[in-house]
């Protein structure tokens, strides 16, 4: 075993850690919410020149990682400066899709940094993979696909997305999926600011496609929007776990400056404790998190119980860690304009994101018993 | 023992029932149930329509225009105005002044103030917090110098709730820096309109300003505005936070969080049928409902044990801890319900009559905005951490 990071993992990192940190600003972050494109445009443009969206990739299909560990690496930096970026949605989940159809061309154009945002979720689907209602119908000359999409995220600065829709079969049907290329002009959106920054929109598709609008086998599609959503998963996992250490370094200075009674509130002990067990489960968080980014390319049972699990821890330390941080830091820690506000806010988010901590206990369980 | 109510106290909670029934506008309970913001005129029409039927000063004795009702009353009152959607009563006027006058105030103070908390002639807001003073409420240092008829007053309050609504805030500042800290407090009334106070927003984790800094500079106040004598006015502050602890258990809020997270959980659908069904969660809030069974007990022991007219003593710190954090809970089982849904972050929609539909079901963000806003519950009144410290001291006597 090695848990070290390879030498190239390791520049990656120090060199990203140390962008983030010169350029991240609150100011930057705040206008991701207000930008009409959900992030900062400038920050992407240095983001994508530093390799990023590549990094994603495998060499295989153009770009110059997509391995777990590199998920794990740069997801974790930009937890840590608490960034809403595209990158998790069109370079890991679109991306993932892309590369499984072998559309290099628009694989590349995400590596360059044009943003594909994946249209996936919808207003009565929660989290089940297999519940959609959207529909395309074939027609003489391509296709009609027509539905609502739900929280689509990077939705308001993408070109186009990969939406997808039932070509046949019931609403939860595991078979009849299928995978569809859509302008961004062929949709109608309102998009709007998320609690934990960035924005996304409801999507509405009433749409006619040309045949190759279709990205693969029609009716296939479940597996591979599983296998995106698995890393997609281990991504925001890392993501967490960077915004689990921004916080842990806010309170761990709060506690040891912070002064009542003449003396740091560090030195109760009633608090002492309970940040030690907030370290214990972010030492959790990172395990389970490199657990399922080591799982990565693994047989799907195998996979997909680390999907959950890891899902299922992060989601459980995530709610200990905002809510502890907040309580140690009393008041200040309930306002927006601290640090931890938004770093909180963002973390609680990640629950409510490809299956809370419940789901994926339950969706464990029954992983276990197939 | 027997765990019943009388039949004169239930004919009291359906004269309640039938008060709010009648009395209560619509259009306010809407707002309330629906999670959507409350402006100043909700809460002041609110407060005038119970000052009408006499029902404002709900922990006031009679001589004052108070109810003169005992804890039981109080009890049912609390779960009936909640479980009917009916604005808080702000707590700063009529929970917290209130009671300090009555016991320690002048008449003049008596015979001026107290009318005008039941006729809303005054909003009160709390200055006690300041930046370096928060659960060491001593050690705080706006200061008051004694300048002939008046004291010159400067310095910062902050966490000021509803300060921008207020027209008075009470104080407690420093008039002697000498002995144990405590000693050199005196508690003062001070008119927002006087020159040198200067109110500053604080927006908090929801994008909602509800609390605020509250600055003083050579701010002048007549000294007939001292409550009792100079320097003693940690007396006034610990009585006032004993009554700021009656109600502390919540336990009508957590009635009616429980019954609004039932509401979500059967309208969420996971795996085709309502999340209400499943097994996981349904264990969740039964677990919560369980806790809250016999929280509603405990309140009730707490307060009947409390001599006829008192505030409770160290016990309320139980009730302190115990309500919160079961607030706390039902909130995060409101948001886990909610889904998907509590990403989107369109506070315009938590206007009422917004031309902005929600994003989502309509109890998305409310809930969300809910469980964010309510980690001050075990932040602020003394925080648990602090409650606990006097349960093992009080109580423990460790
Ligand atoms: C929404 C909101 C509204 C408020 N409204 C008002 C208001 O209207 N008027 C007003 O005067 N104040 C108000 N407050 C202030 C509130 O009373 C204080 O926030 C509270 O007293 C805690 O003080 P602090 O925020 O400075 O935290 P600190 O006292 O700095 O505490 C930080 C952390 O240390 C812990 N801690 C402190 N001492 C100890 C100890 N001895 N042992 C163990 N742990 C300890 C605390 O529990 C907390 O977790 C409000 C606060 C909030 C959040």
């Amino acid at each position: 075993m090695e848990f070290r990071l390879t030498e190239e993992r390791r520049m990656l990192q120090d060199s990203l850690r140390r962008f983030l940190a010169e350029s991240v600003t609150p100011a930057r972050i705040a206008a991701t919410t207000d930008d009409a494109a959900g992030h900062d445009p400038d920050l992407w443009r240095r983001l994508t020149d530093l390799g990023l969206p590549g990094a994603m990739v495998s060499e295989a299909r153009g770009g110059f990682g997509g391995d777990g560990f590199d998920l794990m690496v740069v997801f974790e930096e930009l937890g840590r400066a608490g960034l809403p970026t595209p990158l998790l949605d069109s370079a890991v989940l679109a991306g993932g899709l892309l590369a499984e159809t072998g559309r290099d061309d628009l694989l590349a154009r995400v590596i360059e940094g044009q943003v594909i945002a994946f249209a996936h979720a919808e207003p009565g689907s929660r989290y089940d993979l297999s519940r959609v209602a959207t529909r395309a119908q074939r027609r003489a000359d391509g296709w009609h696909v027509a539905g609502h999409k739900a929280v689509v995220h990077a939705a308001p600065a993408a070109e186009a997305l990969i939406v997808s829709a039932r070509t046949g079969g019931a609403v939860a049907d595991e078979d009849g999926l299928s995978l569809f290329l859509v302008p961004r002009d062929a949709v109608t959106m309102r998009d709007y600011p998320l609690q934990g920054g960035g924005r996304a929109a409801e999507v509405h598709v009433d749409a006619t496609l040309p045949a190759d609008a279709l990205l693969m086998p029609e009716g296939t599609a479940l597996a591979a929007i599983e296998r995106a959503q698995a890393r997609a998963t281990a991504a925001q996992c890392a993501e967490a776990l960077g915004l689990m250490e921004a916080i842990k370094t806010l309170t761990v200075d709060y506690l040891r400056t912070r002064k009542q009674f003449g003396q740091p509130i560090g030195k109760f002990q009633a608090l002492q404790h309970r940040m030690a067990d907030v370290l214990i489960e972010i030492e959790q968080a990172r395990s389970a998190v490199i657990n399922l980014c080591g799982h990565m390319d693994a047989e799907r049972p195998l996979r997909e119980r680390h999907v959950s699990a890891t899902k299922n821890l992060v989601g459980r330390a995530a709610r200990l860690v905002v809510e502890e941080s907040i309580q140690m830091h009393g008041g200040i820690g309930m306002t927006r304009d601290y640090a931890l506000g938004h770093l909180a806010k963002r973390l609680t988010m990640v629950d409510h994101r490809f299956g809370d901590a419940d789901f994926h206990l339950e969706r464990f369980v029954a992983l276990g018993a197939a | 023992m027997d765990l019943t109510y009388t039949k004169a106290q239930i004919a009291f909670r359906d004269e309640l029932r039938g008060f709010l029934a009648d009395k209560l506008p619509q259009a306010l309970s809407e707002k309330v149930a629906r999670g959507l913001r409350l402006t100043k005129s909700d809460y002041e029409t609110w407060h005038a329509i119970l000052n009408a039927r006499g029902w404002l000063g709900v922990t006031w004795p009679r001589e004052h225009g108070g109810t003169g009702w005992d804890a039981v009353q109080r009890h049912i009152f609390e779960e009936e105005v909640t479980a009917a959607h009916a604005p808080r009563i702000v707590p700063f006027g009529v929970n917290m002044l209130g009671p300090v006058l009555m016991k320690f105030g002048s008449d003049a103070q008596k015979a001026l103030y107290l009318p005008r908390i039941l006729n809303g002639d005054d909003w009160w807001c709390q200055g006690y917090s300041e930046p370096g003073a928060g659960s060491d409420l001593a050690s705080l240092r706006t200061e008051a110098v004694r300048d002939g008829d008046h004291y010159v007053v400067n310095g910062q309050k902050t966490w000021t709730t509803l300060g921008q609504y207020a027209n008075r805030i009470f104080c407690l500042v420093r008039t002697s820096k000498e002995g144990k800290p405590q000693q050199g407090i005196s508690f003062l009334l001070i008119d927002m309109d006087t020159p040198g106070v200067e109110v500053r927003p604080i927006v908090l984790l929801d994008g909602e300003a509800e609390v605020n800094e509250v600055w003083f500079q050579d701010v002048r106040v007549p000294v007939e505005n001292l409550v009792g004598p100079e320097n003693a006015g940690w007396t006034c502050a610990k009585y006032l936070l004993t009554h700021e602890r009656t109600n502390i258990a919540g336990i009508g809020f957590a009635r009616a969080g429980l019954a609004a997270l039932k509401r979500i959980a059967s309208a969420e659908m996971q795996g085709g049928r309502p999340l209400i069904e499943n097994p996981l969660f349904a264990a969740k809030v039964a677990q919560v409902e369980i806790d809250l069974m016999a929280m509603a007990t405990t309140n009730l022991r707490t307060v009947a044990a409390a001599a006829e007219g008192q505030a409770p003593g160290p016990e309320s710190s139980m009730l302190k801890v115990k309500g919160t954090i079961l607030r706390q809970q039902i909130n995060a089982l409101a948001r886990q319900a909610v889904g998907p849904y509590a990403q989107p972050f369109v506070s315009e929609a938590l206007e009422a009559g917004a031309n902005l539909d929600p994003v989502g079901p309509d109890y998305a963000l409310p809930a969300t905005q809910a469980y964010f806003n309510n980690r001050k519950l075990s932040i602020y009144g003394g925080s648990n951490e602090v409650q606990r410290q006097i349960i093992s001291k009080t109580i423990l006597e460790l």
